[in-house]
């Protein structure tokens, strides 16, 4: 398989996985101001929680990744209720708490799981290569390539179709005028905090087939999601879905084409546009 | 009445040889010390201008590693002292020019991305740095033929280098500069209105704490005689910026208090408690709810309240009071 | 049960002996510290170091040479700064006569120069080349391997048996990479074969694939992985559809990371100075022993310090449980030469470094889990190869340019 097919497929199922893991902090971020810190650790707990509802209790691939989601967001909702709302506009308490808390996760994972890393099989139907018009394609990432864009655009349909994407919207663009307008923000802002929560717990399981999971996942992943998020700009979800592909090409091109730089191959091209254009591709300028 | 706190203070801080119990407590001291001038630096930015940075390991790392690769290369202490202090002013400078572009979540993102390089640079420089084997040093500087080699003279030599930082920074934030650095923080669109170079007060503040964390970074660096790009990680910044919000950023003794905490839950209570990284954590987040503005000033309040508090009940009682 | 005998006998030997040391000493215990990573991303190999040495010490029933053992554990965090004051610790407050560990090159190469100022016998896994060959330590021994000690043989087993002419390397963007993909190299081209391309994937990297992308057409994969990277390298080798045959280092197909491979593992080739399959009475006592108590079987880690245990034991044993002459014990760890250990026949050359067994191993399918099996083994292999030492100490060390590549 040529290696420009392969780099090419994997950009976009890298930033496919991406953007699940970053939709949900450009959202958090857009719409509470909330440096989420604790991203990278809601990827890796779904992850570990998805694979041992695999292991341990035979649960079926995809209905442990959303099981794994559903807690990820409740643990994610649990922590918005009762200690970040205290903590509105308080923006170094709030780091000094996700970080606080990465800790005590990473800590956890390592005291449950062990440091041992845990591989998990794709499902059984989405195993090995799919071949197409002569080319080869490993199946499993084209699944997550297709499983990003239909979480994308039921993302899009949310925000820009229902009620509460309107809410959100406003809670975004202004939300001392939402209240005004009687938007309940406080609910808003817990809903939107267990759906980023659980987008990322998503990810995690869904990413462990080629990532795996071990510990240090959290923090190799996290940076990768502040990219993406600085690239495409916070609170939009075009953003996150340009930013992720970006990253994924990035990434991948990057690492192969300039291997002497591949240490630099993500965060010179970030500086460079923070510089140039500070509120990311598709940010708006910071109040 | 008001300096005597501050008398005694330095009166144990001076006497820590006799009562830390041996040359390793000694040299947790002296850790906490280096870690308090980084933090210290740290909070020039993250307290009095109000700017998060999650790159500052970067502007130590290049100081500790201009030091080591100058010695190693047979320059004397002085030069390679000297030389250091100037990379650290010049890299301070080149990240104040790129970061003020913005500030908020960019000023944090841009100088973790510009953290990140410094940090890639460490590792791929083989040449220069030897990549993750780092740069050993095997001496110690003789500041006016005095040895550093024992844990109590290099403990008082980083003393007395904590004193002056301190010293700076106290004297910063009570002069003019310090009150216009303060309300840039927090009125930026007015003090431009009123005619401040926003800007310019910014990247003068920059450069002060690039050159604490430079100052502290050098000090690391003679203290282990080894620098590798894992004092240079994301994690190393992470964790300094920890420092200062839990101690209290904003204030003076804030940081210092934050550095104690960290390195000795690290470098002791590791010793005791196994899993020593989840406590911190859970420390942290204790801190956030009980005292989100800080160790220090969360304990003032404290004190204050329990002040007023027996203050009220001998009040209530005026029989009982003895006069 | 021993214990009174044992004091007995050598209050008996220092009495006739001419050293003028107070039998009060000799009764303390001998204090064994342990420089390990419990926290963060190296963890799993630091864990299992413990349990490696305490499988050790709870067989000897806490006793070495007659003396009891005070052991004490502490973690580094994985940083040298974190090493070193721990290592302070061990020293200068628990007062230690033997340090095991630590678990990396970073964290051993921060503290090197403070363990020989301090003339305390350390005994670690860590890999760094330089640490036995061009800046040794008197005071350091290593049981365990160098970085390209299992390379080598591993490369004369890729080219002789396997008949590979040609290799691609890929390993971690760091010295313990470049240092085994260097003594591959050397001795994969001295026996006639061809390295196409040497591929870095920095330190950190969730997915490898833009890296194996770019292995192409080759006879023979050679991969250094190490940590938790060797599962995750092997599921995205198999998912690019990649069929040419995966050989590893000692690191690449740890026993202990057997459980967590996939069946796309099966057929690695792997060169280790420990397996689990060995078959001789030390072997199988470590790994009932350790089994029993910690529900896994060990790896290269676990076994690593179990050796080192043996290591100090012999050594107390050459002076009698006197540790207060520290040259001298540094002396008779060095000469230590022991036939039945985990890892078989062991004995250190001039520089502290070990020369034993490298094991190459096959991973297979056995009863429903993957184990390796050993194919052959190379015996009495030291740091250098079948290289004069003169000659290989005159050339630089392996680093990511050295041996730099033919084509």
């Amino acid at each position: 398989m040529s290696l420009w097919l392969v780099l090419t497929v994997n950009s976009i199922a890298f930033g496919g996985l991406l953007f699940l893991l970053s939709a949900g902090f450009s959202l958090i971020f857009g719409l509470m101001r909330i440096p989420n810190l604790m991203h990278g650790s809601f990827f890796m707990l779904g992850a570990y929680f998805g694979a041992s509802f695999v292991m341990w209790w035979g649960v079926e691939f995809w209905l442990a990744a959303i099981i794994a989601a559903v807690l990820v967001a409740l643990l994610g909702g649990m922590l918005e209720r009762f200690v970040l709302r205290r903590l509105a506009g308080q923006e170094q308490a709030q780091v000094l708490l996700t970080l606080g808390v990465s800790f005590m996760i990473a800590d956890l994972c390592l005291m449950a799981w062990s440091g041992d890393p845990i591989s998990v099989e794709a499902p059984a139907s989405l195993q090995g290569v799919a071949r197409l018009g002569g080319l080869i394609f490993p199946t499993y990432r084209i699944a997550i390539i297709l499983l990003a864009l239909v979480i994308a655009v039921a993302l899009w349909a949310l925000i820009d179709g229902t009620r509460l994407g309107a809410m959100i919207r406003a809670g975004v663009d202004d939300p001392q005028m939402a209240r005004i307008c009687g938007i309940r923000v406080s609910y808003l802002f817990t809903t939107v905090f267990c759906l980023g929560a659980g987008l990322a717990g998503f990810a995690g399981m869904i990413g462990s087939p080629i990532l795996s999971i071990y510990p240090g996942l959290d923090s190799d992943m996290l940076p990768l999601a502040l990219v993406v998020v600085i690239l495409g700009g916070t609170g939009s979800l075009l953003g996150s879905l340009i930013g992720s592909f970006v990253v994924g090409f990035l990434y991948n091109f990057g690492q192969a084409l300039l291997p002497e730089l591949a240490y630099f191959v993500l965060f010179l091209p970030m500086v460079l546009i923070l510089v140039m254009r500070p509120q990311g591709l598709f940010g708006r300028r910071a109040p | 009445m008001k300096r005597l706190p501050w008398a005694l203070a330095l009166l144990v801080l001076a006497a820590v040889p006799l009562w830390a119990g041996g040359s390793f407590y000694v040299n947790i001291v002296s850790q906490i010390l280096i870690a308090a001038i980084f933090a210290l630096g740290l909070d020039i930015l993250v307290g009095y201008a109000g700017l998060i940075s999650l790159g500052h390991a970067g502007l130590f790392g290049v100081a500790a590693y201009t030091v080591a690769i100058l010695l190693e290369h047979g320059f004397s202490h002085s030069i390679a002292i000297l030389a250091a202090l100037g990379m650290s002013l010049a890299t301070t400078m080149l990240f104040a020019v790129l970061a003020l572009r913005t500030t908020g979540i960019g000023f944090i993102m841009i100088t973790l991305a510009l953290g990140q390089l410094l940090w890639g640079l460490g590792y791929r420089w083989i040449d220069l740095t030897h990549g993750d084997n780092g740069v050993s040093g095997r001496a110690r500087p003789l500041p006016f033929g005095f040895s550093l080699d024992s844990a109590d003279h290099f403990y008082y030599a980083t003393l007395s280098i904590f004193l002056v930082v301190i010293a700076g920074v106290a004297i910063m934030t009570g002069s003019p500069f310090g009150a216009s650095l303060r309300g840039t923080r927090d009125q930026p669109r007015r003090m431009t209105a009123l005619g401040f170079d926003v800007w310019t007060i910014r990247f003068i503040a920059c450069v002060m704490s690039g050159m604490c964390s430079g100052i502290a970074g050098i000090l690391f660096f003679y203290y282990n005689e080894f620098i590798s790009p894992h004092a240079l990680a994301l994690s190393a910044s992470a964790e300094v910026l920890l420092m200062v919000i839990a101690g209290g950023s904003g204030t003076l003794l804030g940081p210092v208090a934050g550095a104690a905490l960290v390195v000795i839950m690290k470098s002791v209570m590791s010793a005791y408690i196994e899993r020593w990284n989840f406590t911190l954590g859970a420390i942290f987040v204790l801190i956030v709810l009980f005292m989100p503005e800080g160790l220090v000033p969360g304990s003032r309040r404290f004190a204050r309240f329990l002040w007023a508090a027996t203050k009220a009940r001998r009040g209530a009682a005026p029989a009982r009071s003895g006069g | 049960m021993t214990t009174k005998f044992g004091r007995r006998a050598f209050l008996a030997g220092v009495a006739a002996s001419a050293l003028p040391i107070p039998a009060i000493a000799q009764a303390a215990p001998v204090r064994i510290g342990l420089l390990t990573i419990k926290t963060g991303s190296l963890a799993e190999g630091g864990i299992q170091m413990e349990q490696g040495i305490l499988t050790f010490l709870k067989e000897r029933n806490n006793t070495l040479a007659g003396r009891k053992v005070d052991f004490i554990s502490a973690d580094t965090g994985g940083s040298p700064a974190g090493a070193k004051t721990k290592a302070q610790e061990l020293i200068e407050r628990d007062k230690v006569d033997v340090i095991l560990g630590p678990l990396a090159a970073f964290e051993l190469l921060a503290i090197s120069d403070y363990i020989a100022q301090q003339k305390t016998p350390m005994l670690s896994l860590a890999a760094a080349e330089d640490m036995t060959q061009r800046k040794p330590n008197p005071y350091f021994l290593r049981a365990s391997a160098t970085s390209a000690q299992a390379m080598q043989p591993l490369a004369d087993y890729a080219a002789k048996e396997m008949k590979a002419k040609t290799a691609v390397l890929i390993a971690e963007d760091f010295a313990f990479g470049y240092e085994q993909m260097g003594g591959f190299q050397r001795v994969f081209e001295d026996a006639g074969g061809k390295v196409l391309k040497k591929i870095w994937a920095p330190l950190g990297t969730a997915d490898n694939t833009p890296f194996i992308a770019q292995i192409g057409q080759c006879d023979v994969v050679c991969q250094g992985f190490s940590g938790s990277a060797p599962v995750k390298f092997m599921k995205q080798y198999a998912d690019l559809g990649l069929k040419t045959p995966v050989i590893g280092g000692e690191t690449a197909g740890d026993d202990a990371l057997m459980k967590s491979f996939g069946d796309e593992a099966i057929g690695m080739i792997n060169a280790c100075p420990y397996t689990l399959d060995l078959q001789n009475d030390a072997n199988k006592r470590f790994v009932a022993d350790f089994t029993k108590d910690y529900g896994n079987v060990p790896g290269f880690y676990a076994a690593g310090l179990y050796v080192n245990g043996l290591v100090v034991e012999a050594g107390l044993q050459k002076v009698n449980g006197d540790t207060s002459d520290k040259e001298a014990f540094v002396k008779a760890l060095r000469a230590v030469q022991l036939t039945d250990t985990p890892r078989g026949p062991i004995k250190f050359d001039d520089h502290g470094n070990v020369i034993g067994n490298i094991y190459i191993r096959r991973i297979e399918k056995q009863n429903g889990k993957l184990a390796n099996k050993t194919v052959k083994t190379y015996e009495n292999v030291s740091q250098f190869w079948t290289y004069d030492e003169k000659t290989f100490l005159a050339q630089p060390v392996y680093s990511r340019d050295y041996p730099p590549l033919k084509s």
